[in-house]
């Protein structure tokens, strides 16, 4: 099947591949390679391994091992990471290649292993199987030629959705059959799109001329889909095999997004870099000048080797510079990068463990798919959301529908039953006339054709007729759109009943019991740029009828006849009411017409290229002198708690827009149930109507002037007059449009931006799903350069979420595109208001906490060296002993901060959950802002300072042994070592609000494993050490009583200034979460006064003789 | 003291669901742990000027009288400073020091005499004192070899890399190989007490129990394990370049000889900072009755070797008593006093803040 007869068109002959699927990213033999060039493709772990090799290369003041082990370790556990993950993937791709599929050879079927397949097979599935590669669907067992799928490993719906065979090959039925067939198959190149395909299948049948079908997107299985309900299906692997299917080119991973608290860390790492290089400059600088006479740089006691003499002096500054840069490079600590990895890592899991943002209904919680992004939602400014599904529950019920202004209103079912026909209309305007009752048919016939709901039964196919008649729920309605649904089911409810498609016949029970039957000659989809849909039938009495439905704005400019402005004016009312409208038209259509029209379509489905574009043309071309039927009113209600949460969202200091592509009436009516416009909250309308009144320019400066106004005179009150504003689709674009002259359109936008930053909510109506991810541009890209967040449930939301510097996706029904493509994934939409409110903040903080401490605890390790260099002669002698060095980071400093990071809650989860305002304590990076930056680096300076000069003055010249004994250098750094370790320990237990056992054990356990481990470092002479300078040096230390007392000394001083500062801040001016803090501690403690009464302890002693102090003092 | 409020959180067990599907759902759904809620119980401390007030105080008072306490033990402590480098023409050393060669086979002697105003009591520990001399600098601190030292026979025949320029010499191997060991201090220092009744009177100086005990023990051993006959052990082995006599004849006892010589070890404990000060001599307090060192006048005998005027160094006698907290140190005591009061004084600075702002904000958390 793969080659062309002769006398085909140009064929290019491609390599296809197998169908191997390979999502692992190493083999056996390139692992180690390949893995090592992509761990130092990363700058940090270049720059430690180019640290490493200058180690290696010139005599420097540390060994290698010291930065050698830390690289290896971080290397080779990340390798092991990675490596195990690739196995996991190795052993899945094995598993998914082994698996049976049956291949039709010579007319019979033969079992072979999925990887074997090639294009071109003809493969059988059978019933709930899995496809092992895109197919073209021949032949089903079903005589109708369609299967039923389920695509939920690819997107995540469970609907069943129905694939069509080629209505040439639809006949064969046996093996026999399907292997006799010859023809060929044209297609696009691999494309990761799910929902797009165009090909053309050439059947050739004996000498004839090849017949060419249309080849779509309902006619291509993917692969990972699982066939229902249909016994066997003959398919072609006439697409695309192994790594070229649909499913293989979506696992690519998306771009990366990086967060604002990461690109602070590299800001402050390129300030950290030049201060190390700047003290190596330093340094380097002062050795030379300092050693201008020979009698320092070579006193008698102390030569240089003959080697090191005749180097040039250019090489040994060079060298010296080296030497300075490896023994200060540990400013910049290789284990920073991993600590914040396994933060974010480790720290994720506390979203998905979480068990408020578990949904009962779906059975699922909170799924994170990147973990990167953890602490940026506690930095969001501005939050974009979806209407549909996401403010709402799109849960669709159909609440009226008017024909030619006629209201009707269905009553509800009661017990599965429905009400008789006659009482369930409830007529307002009740003057039935022969031209209202057609319409009214007409309309109600509309409502049942042209959608493109399934009946989905429930035991057989015989089950359905039953189920239906009896009135009996055995059978329901699945569609893409719960819209369709619930229209359909209203219409049940008014008395005309779908009962399915069969043959390409609609069958409709109507309100006479009768059953009507319509051929269905073409659907026209439902697509959101037309946002219409519309369905060609053939009634029984030969007619043919063209039914619409769609949006007003899109029916109504194509609307001829009809009583539109009674429709028109019950549409906006129920706008307003926040009801979803639909409004519903037809045309008849002659012989002659319906034949052009299959022209049009026929032509543009047989297009291989531009398909869209000419499809829409033709669509454009067919929908045109309609007839108004009516309109249909559908509610969609709010979420549960959907209020509340904006409202949080609004008092923790974001902005909220939605973006939507309802109309203007509907949406503002959302967003007052929503909470997102307050009674009080001034309007500002950018819309249409306005901008064909006035030109843009006059509505822009006038709404600027409004804003600017108010904002100068509210501006020394608290509460500010808020704005709303509401926009519309087509006044953005002219917004963002361009200007001819070439001078306006930045101007546009930046007023455009200037009002927006004034309003606190906004309503973009009528958005098409290109412009929503144009508004987040547009922010991201304003000069503030807010933090994004963008959240919604549908496939119209993917380019928003994927465009935020958040995307979030939510778990609805709508599928799971938006899930699949979000950074984080919530079943509802108020999961929203914990995710920012209490994770976002916690993450917040807990990064911050992390990045800072990191840089502080590095600058009080290294900055003692450097001011060592000063009494040593600038010889790069180090301070502390290699394994102090080495270990610093690796073991005694770093599961402190990295479990403060994971557990601290500085205030409760209640209180976060309580006073949303407490998010604008950290809006604007604010604990890592550069003054918060160099309090941090001037704290560990000034320590660092403390420490080596404490050590220093105590060392003057002069014993602290009982025995006369002296120490020597090591003691000296080890005394600086340790009170270094000790001080910046208990600097975070400073920090720690929130103690948990976890926290005790880990900072008292490093505390303790530094002592153990320096004790016995020192106690032994190490057999594989080539020098002992650490034999009991630190015994030695303990023994002397001024080195305890000189260490608590200088822990004091150390941890004094920051206590202060804390103090005096709280005192002074306290932040919101300070103020939280302090409520929550008295709160308590009122609770436990009576546990101290009953029980007079310590505390209360003191609680009573500190208040007796505070008397005296009054 | 920090204000402590215990949050006991709910621990109660896990609840139950039975959801529809339960089985399904059970699954996925997170486990109600303390741990995963992160609600694990927690204590809560916050620094407020209210709560950090008694730690200040606390402080204060602990501080300041240990300050006190180490500040009267750093004064009643004894001690007394030479300076014998003979930079000036006035000092008794200065010919010594003017005339210094490496090859001058004859000593040079000087003699300084020094008054002593107060008795020495306890032991007397004698330290000598140079300045301006970098023990601490790279190349000479790691210019050893530890294993040489530890007695390892290998190690003595083939010194490490690290030794050099100081390693062979002649295609021997030195024996202690370094800079470290080549530069060993070699002045002789010895004191005499001027009787008034006109003899000079040699004060007995002990050279034992001034190194570490472990430096002694283990860290340091002469090769060869017990054999006495030193000579053999370290035949084939260079003295180092600077020294008059090999490392084997820098005692005569054999327990203070070769590697393990305390003077020797004292000196491979490389000081912290140019200046510094090496215990050299200790004078044992015989008599309960008489001091250690009576009031009056003495002589101080230099044997003349060290050099230090080629890098502007300075060489010191000291002598001095100790107490539990070592030689004479007013640093610590001054720092504990100080700090003591800061923290004393912060903590009246925050009493006054706590009243002026602690209400308010207390007050307008009540009433918001």
């Amino acid at each position: 099947h793969k080659e062309p007869p002769p006398g085909a068109e140009a064929y290019i002959p491609q390599r296809f591949p197998d169908n191997r699927i390979v999502s692992s990213k190493y083999t056996f033999w390139n692992f180690i390679p390949k893995n090592l060039f992509e761990q130092f493709r990363r700058i940090a772990n270049f720059y430690f391994l180019g640290i490493f090799l200058v180690q290696l290369i010139i005599d420097t003041p540390t060994s290698p091992v010291t930065s050698g082990l830390p690289l290896f370790f971080v290397i080779t556990v990340t390798a092991i990471k990675q490596g195990y993950e690739d196995w996991l993937r190795h052993k899945a791709d094995c598993s998914l290649n082994e698996c049976p599929a049956d291949v039709v050879q010579r007319g019979k079927v033969v079992r072979t292993q999925s990887h074997k397949l090639r294009v071109g097979d003809i493969v059988m599935v059978r019933e709930d199987e899995t496809f092992p590669c895109d197919l073209i669907l021949l032949s089903s067992s079903r005589p109708d030629g369609t299967c039923y799928v389920t695509t939920t490993s690819l997107d995540g719906e469970s609907s069943h959705k129905t694939y069509y065979a080629v209505p040439d090959t639809m006949a064969f039925r046996t093996e026999r059959e399907v292997d006799s067939l010859h023809a060929t198959i044209e297609c696009e190149q691999p494309q990761p799109d799910l929902y797009k395909f165009v090909g053309r299948i050439s059947i050739y049948r004996g000498r004839e001329e090849p017949v060419a079908r249309p080849l779509g997107a309902e006619n291509l299985l993917l692969r990972g889909a699982t066939l229902k309900n249909t016994q066997h299906i003959y398919g072609t692997v006439a697409v695309y095999t192994g790594m070229e299917t649909k499913m293989a080119l979506n696992y690519q991973s998306k771009s990366q997004k990086r967060s604002a608290v990461e690109k602070s860390m590299n800001a402050f790492l390129i300030v950290y870099l030049c201060i190390l290089i700047s003290k190596a400059v330093i340094n380097t600088v002062l050795k030379y000048a300092w050693q201008w006479s020979p009698d320092r740089d070579e006193p008698w006691y102390n030569h240089r080797t003959e080697n090191e003499r005749q180097r040039h002096v250019v090489i040994r500054a060079l060298t010296d510079f080296l030497a300075f840069m490896v023994l200060f490079n540990y400013i910049i600590p290789v284990s920073m990068y991993v600590t914040v990895e396994m933060q974010k890592f480790l720290g994720s899991y506390f979203i998905t463990w979480d068990e408020e943002m578990f949904d009962e209904e779906l059975g699922e919680g909170a799924q994170v798919n990147t973990s990167d992004l953890n602490e940026e939602l506690g930095q969001v400014e501005y939050v974009f959301t979806d209407k549909t599904g996401t403010l709402t529950e799109n849960n669709m019920e159909f609440i009226e529908c008017c024909v030619d202004g006629n209201v009707y209103i269905p009553h509800a079912i009661c017990n599965g039953q429905i009400l008789s026909a006659a009482s369930s209309i409830d007529m307002i305007d009740s003057s039935p006339g022969g031209y209202r009752r057609e319409h009214e048919d007409l309309f109600f016939r509309a409502l049942c054709l042209c959608h493109t709901v399934q009946v989905k039964e429930e035991v057989t196919v015989d089950g359905i007729k039953r189920g239906l008649h009896q009135g009996r729920p055995t059978s329901f309605y699945i569609s893409s759109s719960p819209d369709e649904v619930a229209l359909v089911e209203g219409m049940k409810r008014l008395g005309y009943t779908y009962l399915r498609l069969k043959d390409n016949y609609m069958e409709i029970l109507n309100k006479d019991d009768e059953i009507e039957r319509f051929e269905l000659l073409h659907v026209l989809n439902f697509d959101s740029v037309r946002r219409r849909m519309s369905v060609i039938v053939k009634s029984s009495s030969g007619e043919y009828l063209l039914f619409c439905k769609g949006a007003d704005s899109s029916i109504f400019p194509r609307v001829v006849s009809g009583k539109v402005e009674q429709v028109k004016a019950r549409v906006e009312q129920n706008a307003v009411e926040g009801l979803r409208t639909l409004c519903v038209a037809y045309r008849r259509l002659l012989e002659s017409e319906y034949e052009e029209a299959c022209h049009h379509l026929s032509e543009a489905k047989l297009a291989l290229q531009d398909r869209e574009h000419r499809l829409a043309q033709a669509y454009d071309i067919i929908e045109r002198d309609f007839v108004l039927l009516g309109a249909t009113a559908v509610e969609d209600r709010l979420q549960e708690k959907a209020a509340d949460t904006i409202e949080s969202l609004h008092k923790a200091g974001m902005k909220v827009w939605v973006l939507t592509g309802d109309k203007m009436e509907t949406a503002a009516a959302t967003c007052y149930a929503s909470k997102l416009f307050r009674r009080s909250t001034q309007i500002l309308e950018l819309t249409k109507k306005r901008t064909e009144e006035q030109s843009l320019h006059d509505v822009l400066f006038e709404l600027n002037r409004t804003v600017l106004r108010q904002c100068s005179i509210s501006g020394l009150s608290i509460d500010c007059l808020d704005f709303g504003l509401i926009i519309d689709g087509a006044t953005l674009s002219a917004v963002l449009k361009p200007n001819q002259d070439g001078t306006g359109h930045s101007n546009y936008r930046e007023i455009f931006l200037e009002i927006c930053r004034n309003c606190s909510a906004v309503l973009c109506c009528r958005m098409a799903p290109l412009q929503k991810a144009q508004i987040v541009k547009l922010i991201k890209a304003s000069k503030e350069h807010p933090i994004t967040l963008a959240i919604g449930d549908g496939a119209n939301d993917v380019s928003m979420i994927l465009e935020a510097h958040v995307g979030i996706g939510i778990m609805g029904k709508e599928g799971r595109q938006a899930a699949r493509n979000s950074d984080y994934a919530i079943p509802k939409f108020k999961h929203l208001k914990k995710m920012l409110l209490v994770h976002g903040h916690y993450y917040y903080i807990r990064i911050a906490e992390l990045v800072q401490y990191f840089f502080y605890k590095n600058v009080c390790f290294i900055f003692p060296q450097f001011l060592y260099q000063f009494f040593c002669g600038f010889s790069q002698q180090p301070l502390y002993d290699t394994a102090y060095l080495t270990l610093y980071n690796i073991s005694f400093t770093s599961l402190p901060i990295l479990l403060y990071s994971l557990v601290e809650q500085h205030v409760t989860v209640e209180t976060l959950k309580r006073e949303p305002v407490l998010y604008r304590d950290i809006a604007k990076n604010s604990l890592l802002r550069w003054p918060v930056f160099l309090y941090w680096t001037c704290l560990g300076v000034l320590d660092a300072v403390i420490f080596f000069f404490g050590a220093y003055f105590l060392f003057d010249n002069t014993t602290f042994t009982s025995n006369g004994q002296m120490f020597g250098n090591w003691t000296f750094g080890t005394l600086v070592f340790t009170v270094l370790v000790f001080t910046v320990t208990l600097k975070l237990a400073l920090d720690t609000h929130h103690w948990t056992w976890i926290n005790h054990f880990v900072i008292w356990g490093s505390l303790l494993f530094y002592v153990i481990f320096s004790l016995l470092w020192g106690g032994i002479i190490w057999p594989f050490l080539n020098y002992q300078r650490m034999y009991y040096v630190f015994m030695q230390m303990l023994s002397s009583g001024p080195a305890w007392l000189s260490i608590i000394l200088l822990i004091m001083i150390s941890l004094l200034p920051d206590v202060v500062k804390k103090v005096l801040c709280r005192a002074m001016c306290p932040t919101a979460t300070e103020r939280a803090q302090v409520r929550h501690w008295h709160q308590l403690r009122n609770e436990t006064e009576a546990l101290y009464c009953l029980v007079p302890n310590f505390r209360m002693f003191f609680i009573v003789t500190y208040d007796n102090v505070n008397k005296l003092l009054c | 003291m920090m204000a402590s409020s215990y949050n006991a959180k709910d621990e109660d067990g896990n609840i139950t669901v039975s959801g529809p599907g339960g089985g399904a759902l059970r699954s996925k759904k997170p486990e109600n742990t303390a741990f995963k809620q992160q609600r694990l119980p927690a204590w809560q401390p916050i620094l407020t000027a209210g709560t950090v007030l008694p730690a200040f105080f606390g402080i204060g008072l602990f501080f300041i009288p240990i300050g006190i306490g180490l500040y009267v033990t750093s004064n009643n402590i004894k001690e007394l400073e030479i300076d014998y480098t003979g930079s000036d023409m006035s000092s008794p050393c200065f010919n010594c020091s003017q005339s210094f060669s490496w090859n001058s086979t004859k000593p040079c002697t000087c003699t300084i005499p020094f008054h002593l105003d107060q008795p020495y009591d306890s032991n007397v520990f004698m330290y000598y004192g140079l300045s301006n001399f970098y023990q601490n600098h790279r190349r000479y601190v790691k210019s050893r070899d530890d294993s040489q030292l530890n007695g390892d026979s290998g190690s003595l025949m083939k010194p490490s890399k690290e030794c050099e320029p100081y390693a062979y010499f002649e295609k021997k191997p030195i024996a202690p190989c370094g800079a470290i060991a080549n530069s060993m201090f070699n002045d002789t220092l010895e004191l005499f007490y001027n009787n008034p009744n006109g003899t000079k009177v040699k004060i007995p100086l002990t050279s034992t129990g001034i190194a570490w005990w472990t430096d002694k023990h283990v860290k340091f051993r002469n090769p060869g394990g017990s054999n006495p006959n030193f000579t053999a052990v370290f035949q084939g082995t260079a003295k180092p370049v600077n020294w008059r006599r090999p490392v084997y004849e820098l005692d005569s006892d054999p327990e203070n000889n070769g590697f393990i010589n305390e003077d020797f070890i004292v000196w491979m404990r490389t000081a912290a900072l140019p200046t510094f000060r090496k215990l050299y001599r200790i004078i044992q307090k015989k008599d309960d009755l008489l001091p250690t060192l009576p009031r009056g006048s003495y002589t101080l005998e230099v044997v003349y070797n060290y050099p230090v005027r080629s890098f502007e160094g300075r060489k010191r006698m000291i002598l001095s008593t100790i107490s539990w907290m070592g030689g004479k140190n007013p640093f610590l005591g001054i720092a504990y006093i100080t700090v003591g009061s800061v923290c004393f004084f912060l903590g009246v600075i925050l009493l006054i803040i706590h009243h002026k702002y602690g209400n308010r904000s207390n007050s307008a958390d009540i009433s918001s």
